[in-house]
């Protein structure tokens, strides 16, 4: 290969390299041509050609074409383009199955390249459970895969002169039924050349009743790499002539500069540069070991911090905080006239700590920024997102700017993915050569990830005499600061802001308006509130007396996504809450569920949980409450996730250790409805997963901080469910719905476990736990409550 | 794996070491002091060892040193010279799987995989110590390893099966 033709194969993943080479031509060339043969490149001069230009472009690929999505090689093979990104979630096989069922080829002949923008076509970010319903209901990928069976089927039908009606599609051909010798593969059809026509809304999508590759379990192609070592995650990204790149955070949340000292590091040897843009200080060094040292050692005089409220005060200050944006999610408002009425009325108030994601590794980013042109490989969950707000914080074009998705550790989130992006273009920038920057674990959990909110939240009910819910009111608190960078605010997260670009601002706003449409994609909204907005119930319950109010104001510290971000603090509340009022009337947890839900999808997988669980039906606490020794019990709670994007239930039995506190779950039973079954077992290990990082997070997660800067910087200082713990046996629950919409899978079991889990506990003890995490010295507290 | 010498043009305690890995043998010039890991994971270009926090706590950089599963992240280079180091990339590849890493396959026992190299050389350190280890003791040896995508089950099964597997 000449120099450039290396350089260009450099800049590409293996994927996209070996997807590319199978289809044999250069992407954004065969987009912007004008539709003619584009075929038999050697491959010296493809790669030369491909490298001459600079392989950026204002926008993506439009979603409109079939050829944005799907390209036929010559050699029939299929390679599928697309902006949902495999982040360890596995939805990069779900989605290969996808392409593979609709295009009727075995699962091996589809490569999937995704999140590269000058090859994949702009699909936002790949979060939020969106995934799924994203590219596998009637439009985007799934519909591109039927465009496309479609569009073969009519080259084929011109090719042999007969109607479509008479054609048969299997394995990567086109036959006439009855006749074998009139058989076209599809490389034959159109192999290397554009479709050129627009995704049709209307081409016929296969039945799950014919799926072959859908609905049954694949395997992960990047398991085999991953096992031995050959998968290359960003921070395994090498470039000819890298150097390395460590950051400098304040110690103190608010500190600036004051000043740096470049003399204190001079000298040593492999140090390149020390940068410093506002208050974003950081050095450049030849090898990672030096730039460790370097920035070390390097003496920055910063101002002192802007302090912090006492972390144990820390659910005083989120209530009276201010200012406050408020926002009304529904509001009958009647629920106080209804409150006075209610025969009883139940109040309780639930906490809920500033949480980590945690990621296994510390965010890492490569940056080569040449000039005005920059190539960026970054573990990103938003590839357009980041291109834009880079070449903000570069001073560079967008279309001057590509940025390369590269698999990073697991990031559940808002980790320090979008931070140490910049972190890395900022050096690079500075040093005009390649730069790799590695997060240490300090910096990724003091300062690199935008934390999980914090909550305080109040919950009251009516009770009649006969114990039905009449009436319900749902208030919280949490303060937000940043977010995802978004298209345009690179502030919203550490090293944007330390840059100079300011965080989005707060907002404040009371009273809340009346809500004008029903959205409960935070879960603010209780399952069992009926969900009238504008006349029409759209929520799963029947309490039509209801009010859900959301206070937010400025936090002290970045926060944003964190997996089931406060639809897991709101579903512990409410369905802790439904526990203490089916504890109130005495009725079992799961029947009185059942009589407060309306949406039999949510009714029938709590129902199914509670079957496979043998539930032992029954009110709380179980008979009779010792105060000594291993007491056992059973929780079960239940959400319709964001509303409508996913249905599940969870039981958990567990014991209770009352002399130590300790919580031992012995058994997790997860029933989930997510619509059809794309990868039965790619949604298994998703709901396994999140029970268990579930687990971890009601019982032990919990960010700390002393007056002016984070505590919990570490694994001994923030704490995590390791892997020789006693683990429960989780048994997953699949409900198939072929005839429903493709909705979330990934944040649903994570949704539930600290409900279930604080449930089992007052089962089993009669001491209702309030606060996660669930310590030891927390449920001895609260057992020494109830005794 | 190529031969050759990486030399380091910092510090200036500079030594000469010849480090084992995966049955090669690689001549460093290097800071005595600099951990084993940014050697193997740089200079030597392997992907297996990974950076998780750089103070022994995730098992994210775990190699084996003669038969002992270490962290590479705190261990200087120093300490292991003239030692077997093995790295995941030592004890199979794709067409030749160790049987640990065939039952991780088998058990799909992954999402985002960062932790699989801790998990898969602290297995392999106790399983080859003992194939009839108990599941006590493997669970104790995996008490220091983390993973954050919280595929412990799948995991466990994994190593199970691998357990039978070396053991037969």
């Amino acid at each position: 290969m000449t120099k450039q033709s290396q350089v260009m194969s450099e800049n590409l993943t293996h994927e996209a390299l070996g997807a590319l080479r199978g289809a044999g031509f250069s992407r954004r060339k065969f987009l912007q041509s004008t539709g003619a043969l584009v075929v038999s490149f050697s491959m010296g001069g493809m790669w030369s050609t491909a490298a001459a230009q600079f392989e950026g472009g204002e926008v993506g690929p439009p979603h409109d074409q079939l050829d944005s999505w799907i390209a036929i090689g010559a050699d029939g093979s299929v390679t599928a383009y697309t902006g949902k990104e495999e982040l360890g979630q596995g939805i990069s096989t779900a989605q290969i199955q996808l392409v593979a069922e609709e295009l009727c080829v075995p699962f091996e002949r589809v490569k999937l390249i995704y999140c590269d923008t000058s090859m994949t076509p702009d699909q936002g970010v790949t979060s939020g459970s969106q995934s799924h319903p994203t590219n596998f209901n009637h439009a985007n990928l799934g519909q591109a895969g039927a465009t496309a069976r479609q569009a073969l089927l009519q080259l084929a039908s011109k090719r042999f002169d007969v109607p479509v009606e008479q054609l048969a599609v299997a394995d990567g051909s086109v036959s006439v039924k009855g006749d074998a010798t009139k058989k076209a593969s599809y490389g034959e059809l159109i192999g290397g050349k554009k479709f050129a026509i627009r995704l049709d809304a209307k081409a016929p999508r296969k039945p799950a009743s014919e799926w072959v590759v859908l609905g049954k379990p694949a395997r992960r192609p990047d398991l085999p790499a991953l096992v031995t070592g050959e998968f290359e995650f960003v921070h395994n990204t090498r470039l000819p002539g890298m150097l390395h790149g460590r950051v400098v955070r304040p110690p103190a949340v608010g500190a600036t500069v004051m000043h740096v000292d470049e003399s204190s590091v001079a000298g040593m040897a492999g140090l390149v540069k020390v940068v410093v843009k506002n208050n974003f200080v950081g050095v450049v060094a030849e090898k990672p070991w030096q730039a460790m040292q370097a920035a070390e050692k390097l003496a920055v005089a910063w101002t002192p911090g802007k302090g912090l409220p006492k972390h144990e005060e820390l659910y005083e200050f989120v209530r009276n905080n201010k200012p406050v944006r408020d926002t009304l999610l529904v509001n009958s408002q009647d629920v106080d006239q209804a409150l006075a009425g209610a025969a009883t009325v139940v109040q309780a108030t639930y906490h809920y700590p500033y949480q980590m994601h945690g990621s296994m590794g510390p965010s890492c980013a490569v940056a080569d920024v040449q000039g005005d042109k920059a190539t960026i490989y970054s573990p990103t969950q938003a590839v357009w997102h980041q291109r834009n707000t880079s070449a903000m914080v570069l001073g560079l074009k967008p279309e001057n700017v590509r940025v390369i998705f590269r698999r990073g550790s697991g990031c559940y989130g808002c980790n320090g993915a979008d931070a140490v992006t910049y972190d890395a273009a900022l050096l690079s920038q500075a040093v005009g050569k390649p730069v790799k920057v590695q997060l240490s674990r300090k910096d990724e959990m003091a300062w690199g990830e935008n934390y999980g909110f914090a909550f305080v939240l109040d919950e009251r009910a009516g009770l009649d005499a006969q114990g039905n819910i009449i009436a319900w009111d749902h208030e919280s608190w949490s303060p937000v600061l940043g977010n995802r960078p978004g298209m345009t605010t690179p502030g919203n997260v550490v090293s944007g802001m330390l840059a100079g670009f300011e965080t989005e601002p707060f907002v404040a706003r009371s009273p809340a308006p009346e809500p004008t449409g029903y959205n409960n994609g935070t879960n603010g909204v209780p399952s069992y509130f009926a969900g009238n907005v504008g006349g029409s119930p759209k929520g799963t319950g029947t309490i039509k007396s209801e009010r859900s109010l959301i206070h937010n104001s400025p936090s002290p510290f970045f926060t944003g996504p964190l997996r089931s971000p406060a639809r897991l603090q709101n579903t512990f509340t409410h369905e802790s809450f439904m526990d203490e009022l089916a504890a109130r009337v005495k009725a079992d947890p799961v029947a009185y569920r059942l009589k407060h839900l309306s949406d039999p999808r949510l009714s029938d997988v709590v129902k199914a949980a509670a079957k496979a669980a043998g539930w032992d039906a029954r009110p709380s606490p179980k008979a009779p409450i010792r105060r000594t020794g291993v007491a056992t019990g059973r929780g079960i709670a239940c959400v319709s996730y964001e509303g409508d994007n996913g249905y599940a239930a969870m039981v958990v039995e567990l014991e209770v250790d009352q002399d130590t506190g300790k919580i031992n779950v012995k058994r997790i039973v997860v029933s989930n409805d997510s619509g059809p079954i794309s990868n039965p077992d790619g949604i298994r290990n998703q709901i396994e997963g999140g029970a268990l990082q579930g687990l971890s997070r009601a019982l032990m997660e919990e960010v700390t901080w002393d007056e002016e800067k984070v505590t919990s910087v570490n694994w001994n200082s923030y704490h995590s469910l390791h892997l020789g713990f006693d683990i429960p046996k989780i048994e997953v629950i699949l409900l198939n719905r072929p005839d429903e919409h493709a909705t979330g899978a990934g944040e649903t079991s994570i949704t539930l476990t600290a409900a279930a889990v604080g449930n089992a506990i007052f089962d089993a003890t009669g001491a209702r736990i309030r606060q996660v995490p669930f310590t030891p010295e927390r449920v001895k507290a609260a057992l020494g409550q109830t005794s | 794996m190529t031969h050759g010498v990486v030399r380091h043009t910092f510090g200036e305690y500079m030594a000469s070491i010849t480090l084992k890995v995966n049955g090669e043998s690689h001549g460093v010039d290097v800071d005595p002091a600099t951990p084993l890991l940014y050697i193997l994971a740089e200079d030597l270009g392997l992907n297996g060892p990974k950076f998780g926090c750089g103070l022994s706590q995730c098992g994210a950089c775990t190699v084996i040193v003669d038969g002992r599963a270490i962290r590479s992240c705190v261990t200087p280079v120093k300490i292991v010279e003239g030692m077997e180091i093995t790295t995941l990339e030592g004890i199979g590849t794709i067409e030749s799987l160790h049987p640990l890493q065939k039952a991780f396959i088998e058990e799909q026992a992954a999402q985002c995989g960062f932790c699989l190299n801790g998990v898969i050389m602290t297995a392999k350190a106790i399983l080859d110590k003992n194939p009839k280890v108990s599941k006590e003791e493997i669970e104790q040896a995996l008490s220091g390893v983390l993973c954050r995508c919280f595929t412990h089950v799948r995991m466990m099964a994994a190593i199970k099966n691998a357990q039978q597997e070396m053991a037969g």
